[in-house]
């Protein structure tokens, strides 16, 4: 069975560790806050200004100069910081954030990723991707395996204007979980979502990879 | 008290000039300076280049520009929520020029401070680098951004004191604190200008040299998507 997106932002949630600085990127990976384990310390980030965001407010509580990156607005907790964009982005571009999880339209099993442009369509900006990717110490992507037409968004090459190449360090999918090993050396497969079978990943993967020892279907 | 003019419009008097460069601070539309865009609009000044981070919504914010195709091009990092920027891009009528959002902050922040380039991994080996200079630093690729200043930054502060002294509020800080320091000539729209001394010192986030003209507006404060959870009730 396929992972639905709690189940995603659950998986993904595995990433964090105790003490992280984390900057999540928007849609399945804006889940990944609601999975937090109870006494583990993260701090998020919303690079528009702020570290330690809190959740969405209360309708009285709503605050037109409080947002995160989204546009969405939110609240702030006793830890949290404001700055500005400046600050912001020397935080992720001196690698300073531990972790960012993000969604991408397609990723290569060199760890390049495609998530802002598609040629053709209207283009909307890559806003804060391209710093992220390049700054963040480590770059974890949450997405479905294959796109709306049954097309596998994990490749060999990337075919969409990249947002960044070799930044990828995992990719986390509906059916499994790859592994980018460094140096170019290729994605390993290291798990399967519940009820997926080796099988399904290797028919719905464009990508070369291995599978880790011991991984069974 | 000689910073501090009666409304925008007299805020901006003498300051604009067609196919000038302005920097416009806000993130969305937090802590966007409304009134002095809307001064802009009423100014007639034509074919704008702008640098900010959006391009406002239909109708508000730098919409309203963009509705008197006052704007010939802007420079920004994500301008997806605007109806009128797409027809206009789109019928070739408006020049867009995409930035990483640290990069574009950072090029503002270097232009104040008088640098004219510095080198980033942000963007390398993708569109956002081709035609630039890229060189390796300790085994890493860099792509050379260059600096960003403007004939006039437009800020919004939530305090000011009279001699210009900035507090900002929360996320709308964003761009504005660079922008002010890279504007030829930086005019700030505050929610409140306080006696000199009533700042701390230390709780100054932009110091005033950075501020030539100052309006206090009551401001909208639009929210772009009002996202909130509800009570358990007992």
């Amino acid at each position: 069975m396929a992972r639905t997106r709690e189940q995603l932002a659950e998986r993904a949630a595995l990433e964090l560790q105790d003490g992280f600085y984390v900057n999540l990127g928007i849609g399945i990976p804006t889940l990944v806050a609601n999975y937090i384990p109870d006494g583990m310390e993260v701090t998020l980030q919303s690079e528009n200004g702020m570290l330690g965001m809190g959740p969405f407010p209360y309708d009285d509580e709503v605050d037109a100069d409080l947002i995160n990156a989204g546009k969405q607005t939110i609240t702030e907790i006793p830890e949290s910081s404001y700055f500005s964009s400046s600050d912001s982005f020397a935080m992720i571009r001196g690698g300073h954030i531990n972790l960012s999880i993000l969604g991408a339209m397609e990723v290569a099993e060199n760890g390049d990723i495609a998530n802002w442009m598609i040629p053709g369509k209207l283009v909307k900006g890559m806003g804060g991707a391209m710093d992220l990717v390049a700054g963040v110490k480590r770059v974890v992507v949450v997405m479905d395996h294959a796109n709306k037409h049954g097309q596998s968004k994990v490749l060999k090459d990337c075919t969409l204007p990249l947002t960044g190449t070799g930044v990828v360090s995992r990719i986390i999918t509906d059916l499994c979980v790859f592994d980018v090993k460094p140096e170019g050396k290729g994605l390993e497969l290291i798990e399967l979502a519940d009820g997926v079978t080796l099988e399904e990943v290797a028919s719905k993967t464009e990508a070369g990879y291995t599978v880790a020892a011991g991984l069974k279907s | 008290m000689r910073k501090i003019f009666p409304d925008a419009n007299a805020a901006l008097a003498g300051l604009t000039f067609d196919g000038m460069t302005v920097m416009s601070g806000g993130f969305g539309l937090c802590g966007i300076p409304e009134k002095l865009i809307a001064g802009l609009r009423d100014s007639g000044v034509k074919g704008i280049t702008v640098i900010s981070n959006n391009a406002g919504v239909d109708g508000f914010g730098l919409g309203q520009l963009l509705e008197t195709k006052q704007i010939a091009k802007m420079i920004s990092s994500y301008v997806g929520e605007n109806k009128e920027f797409e027809r206009q891009y789109l019928a070739g009528e408006l020049q867009l020029e995409f930035n990483p959002q640290g990069t574009l902050a950072e090029r503002i922040r270097a232009g104040g401070a008088g640098i004219p380039a510095f080198f980033t991994a942000t963007g390398v080996g993708t569109l956002v680098a081709e035609g630039k200079e890229v060189r390796e630093f300790d085994g890493r690729d860099y792509v050379m951004e260059t600096g960003l200043v403007a004939d006039l930054a437009i800020v919004k502060a939530w305090k000011a004191d009279e001699r210009g002294n900035l507090v900002f509020r929360k996320t709308a800080r964003n761009f504005n604190p660079m922008m002010a320091t890279a504007g030829k000539v930086t005019v700030v729209e505050v929610e409140e200008i306080v006696p000199v001394g009533s700042i701390d010192p230390d709780h100054i986030h932009t110091p005033g040299i950075y501020v030539d003209r100052i309006v206090q507006t009551v401001s909208e404060k639009r929210i772009e998507q009002r996202t909130i959870r509800q009570r358990e009730t007992a």
